[in-house]
């Protein structure tokens, strides 16, 4: 199983970013093999709109099965549902702290989207 | 003590209007004057008054690329006429002939630049290339940092410029330890003032008392309310019509905004402008008004310290 | 004639001439409001409602029995409106622009187009003027389609007045293309002369004949003023500060109506109009 984690940096202590969109990087984290990949998502943080949309097409091609960031608003809601991936709320300082949090099963996935659009 | 986990929130306070003309960008400036220290940004990017008012120093220049545009490659034209009969903006035109045939032509201005001509046009004869839609600067004034644009004549999606200008303005903020934001928002409930509103901490929407002034209030917080946003409304030119300076704040009121200062009508607020100042750098009676606003307001830019991350919170 | 009245700002007086205008036409009038994003004309016109019909774009379905998950609907949209996530395409509405490009880029013919409401169109009868105004639903980031919709209304053989919204944005070329004069209307002011001299480059690239309206003279100074003489820009009309035109206008009150001294100068506002179009087009005689 595959959680990517909204960050601005490229390791476990980098923060975790609060938006998911216009997150510039997201750390892919392999649960099972106990290893991570950054992805680039510098592209989307300049989209003028879709950033949401781009960004989940984004870590859903790259095999995420689940999200874990700040906020998630109703386009990226949309998008993530439709493709399987459950997001999960955090409001943990780093991905290491989230990491942890999402393997003491403390965190729930989210139930609708909980920002508006445009949440830039 | 122990280690600080927690990061700064840098409030953003954005001043809309609705309809236009209602003092937006006098107010703006006078509270740049107040806050001492804050990052300014103009949003109003379709017409950008601020600069008159703060007189920027530019210290650096970008160019704005947004979206893209399509380029007829004249001497590879069939003249086939497909790019015309698809293009749902009427953006393609007729603008001649040449041996006989017509000469197909793209209007920058009417491009959408959804690519669809570019994509099926049988002879591949029209470029795509990337189009500058206007600049955006960082300038020094005498109230602190300032970001700015300028976008080009009928550029479309001057959301994502507003965007820009709020990005560079968060990132200095964070640079540079400012806790506040100042923005000038554009006028209207369209795209730019979604881009401007959305994330922010709290919005002023300045109005007057005219029915005009109380009909687009209305769809003013109707927007402020659908991106569930703190704000706040002020009266500007109250003593024009004073009955319906009553109704517009009980109408604000009642749709859960919070009510600030009245702002007088005063000519010298024109006078200020001449002299290139913020209202509040002159004796003009209305000044008194504008730091009451600012007061009621109740920003102080001093950085707050919140749990958890909240930082980036825009 | 087809008139458009713009300005570089908001606020300076669009509204106040074109209502005001349309009511000293003496022949019949349409007023389009075509400042969807807040639409003012109606209340000051006192008029019946006509007529109210939906504007709606065109945007894509998806047959998810037809679909094959290829992807190239997503590939193409450059508004990232359309997206492939799980087993077909996810539609987002409020991205699309309905160039219809996924429509006819989708190899299994899997995409049909159904419309999306953007705003309503409405007419109004009020006396001697019909006024035919676009409101766009909150939220919603369209305005020149909606703008179009307006203007489709437009019947021949009748003079229209459009009033334009603020700016020098699409919006603002959408409702200006294709009319046979601008009006634009400013205040001797530092604002009022830099979004001038803006809506100016703007005419003047779109190749159309203006005049300048200037607004509550005697506030600011002459730098307006000496811009139109320098530029030989017809200075059309002057409106004196008055406050008790601010005050007529609050009410929601036209200023002819409220203030009969100043009716002679929209006739003559009208008549300088009807002059500098014949001028421009060389006739002797003013077209309708």
């Amino acid at each position: 199983m595959k959680i990517a984690f909204s960050t601005s940096g490229e390791n476990l202590d980098a923060p975790l970013d609060g938006r998911f969109g216009r997150a510039s990087k997201f750390i892919l984290y392999d649960l099972e093999k106990e290893y991570f990949e950054v992805i680039d998502n510098q592209q989307n943080l300049n989209a003028a709109q879709g950033a949401g949309i781009q960004a989940a097409e984004a870590v859903v091609r790259a095999g995420a099965n689940g999200i874990v960031t700040g906020h998630c608003g109703p386009n990226a809601y949309r998008a993530l549902c439709a493709a399987g991936v459950a997001i999960y709320n955090c409001e943990a300082p780093t991905v290491a702290a989230a990491l942890t949090a999402f393997r003491a099963g403390v965190l729930l996935p989210m139930e609708s989207a909980d920002v508006e659009g445009h949440w830039v | 003590m122990g280690q600080i986990m927690s990061a700064a929130k840098i409030e953003e306070l954005v001043v809309i209007s609705g309809k236009g003309g209602t003092g937006k960008t006098s107010l703006t400036a006078s509270f740049a004057v107040l806050a001492g220290n804050a990052v300014i940004a103009d949003c109003d990017v379709d017409a950008a008054d601020l600069h008159l008012l703060l007189a920027p120093r530019v210290l650096a220049q970008h160019e704005f690329r947004s979206g893209h545009e399509a380029v007829i490659r004249m001497e590879e034209c069939v003249a086939c006429g497909v790019c015309q009969d698809y293009c749902r903006f009427d953006a393609v035109r007729i603008i001649g002939e040449v041996a006989g045939r017509p000469e197909f032509s793209v209007d920058p201005v009417s491009c959408e630049g959804c690519g669809v001509c570019v994509r099926f046009c049988p002879a591949k004869a029209i470029d795509f290339p990337e189009r500058v839609c206007g600049e955006w600067m960082v300038s020094e004034t005498r109230c602190g940092t300032m970001v700015h644009a300028r976008l080009g004549l009928a550029a479309e999606n001057s959301g994502k410029l507003v965007s820009t200008v709020r990005r560079e303005a968060l990132r200095i903020a964070e640079k540079n330890g400012n806790g506040l934001i100042i923005i000038d928002g554009p006028p209207g409930i369209g795209c730019p003032v979604i881009s401007s509103v959305s994330g922010s901490s709290l919005v002023l929407v300045v109005t007057e008392p005219t029915v005009s002034g109380e009909h687009d209030l209305e769809r003013v917080l109707a927007l402020t309310k659908h991106f569930s946003i703190g704000t706040a409304v002020s009266v500007n030119k109250w003593d024009i019509n004073p009955a319906m300076t009553e109704r517009i704040e009980r109408k604000a009121r009642e749709a859960g905004a919070r009510v600030v200062g009245r702002v007088r009508y005063d000519s010298a607020v024109t006078t200020a402008q001449l002299r290139e100042l913020a209202v509040v750098e002159t004796d003009a009676p209305s000044a008194e008004d504008m730091r009451q606003v600012w007061n009621d307001l109740g920003l102080t830019g001093n950085i707050r310290i919140t749990d958890g991350v909240e930082s980036l919170s825009s | 004639m087809i008139l458009a009245v713009a300005s570089g700002k908001g606020g300076t007086g669009k509204t106040t001439v074109s209502v005001n205008l349309a009511q000293v036409f003496g022949a019949r009038v349409q007023l389009l409001d075509c400042d969807v994003e807040e639409p003012n004309s109606h209340l000051f016109l006192k008029g019946t409602l006509r007529e109210s019909e939906i504007a709606a774009i065109r945007v894509p379905e998806v047959d998810e029995s037809l679909c094959n998950a290829c992807g190239l609907c997503s590939k193409f949209c450059q508004y990232h409106a359309i997206a492939l996530l799980g087993a077909t395409p996810l539609v987002f509405q409020e991205l699309c622009h309905g160039c219809g490009g996924c429509e006819k880029i989708c190899p299994r013919g899997a995409i049909s187009e159904k419309e999306r409401r953007i705003g309503v169109v409405e007419t109004v009868e009020a006396d001697n003027v019909t006024l035919i105004q676009g409101r766009l639903d909150v939220g919603v980031a369209m305005a020149p389609p909606l703008i179009r919709a307006v203007k489709s209304r437009l019947l021949g053989g009748v003079s229209a007045i459009l009033d334009a919204p603020p700016g020098t944005s699409c919006p603002v070329i959408a409702t200006i293309r294709g009319s046979d004069l601008v009006v634009l209307v400013t205040e001797p002011t530092p604002f009022g002369l830099h979004d001038l001299k803006l809506a100016v480059d703007m005419v003047k690239e779109l190749g159309i004949t203006f005049g300048v309206v200037v607004n509550r003279v005697g506030i600011g100074d002459d730098r307006v003023h000496r811009f139109c003489g320098e530029r030989k820009i017809p200075v059309l009309l002057e409106i004196p500060d008055d406050r008790r035109i601010a005050e007529a206008y609050s009410r929601g009150e036209l200023v002819i109506d409220a203030l009969p001294e100043y009716r002679s100068r929209f006739s003559t506002l009208l008549w300088n109009i009807k002059e500098l179009r014949g001028k421009k087009s060389g006739a002797n005689h003013v077209r309708s």
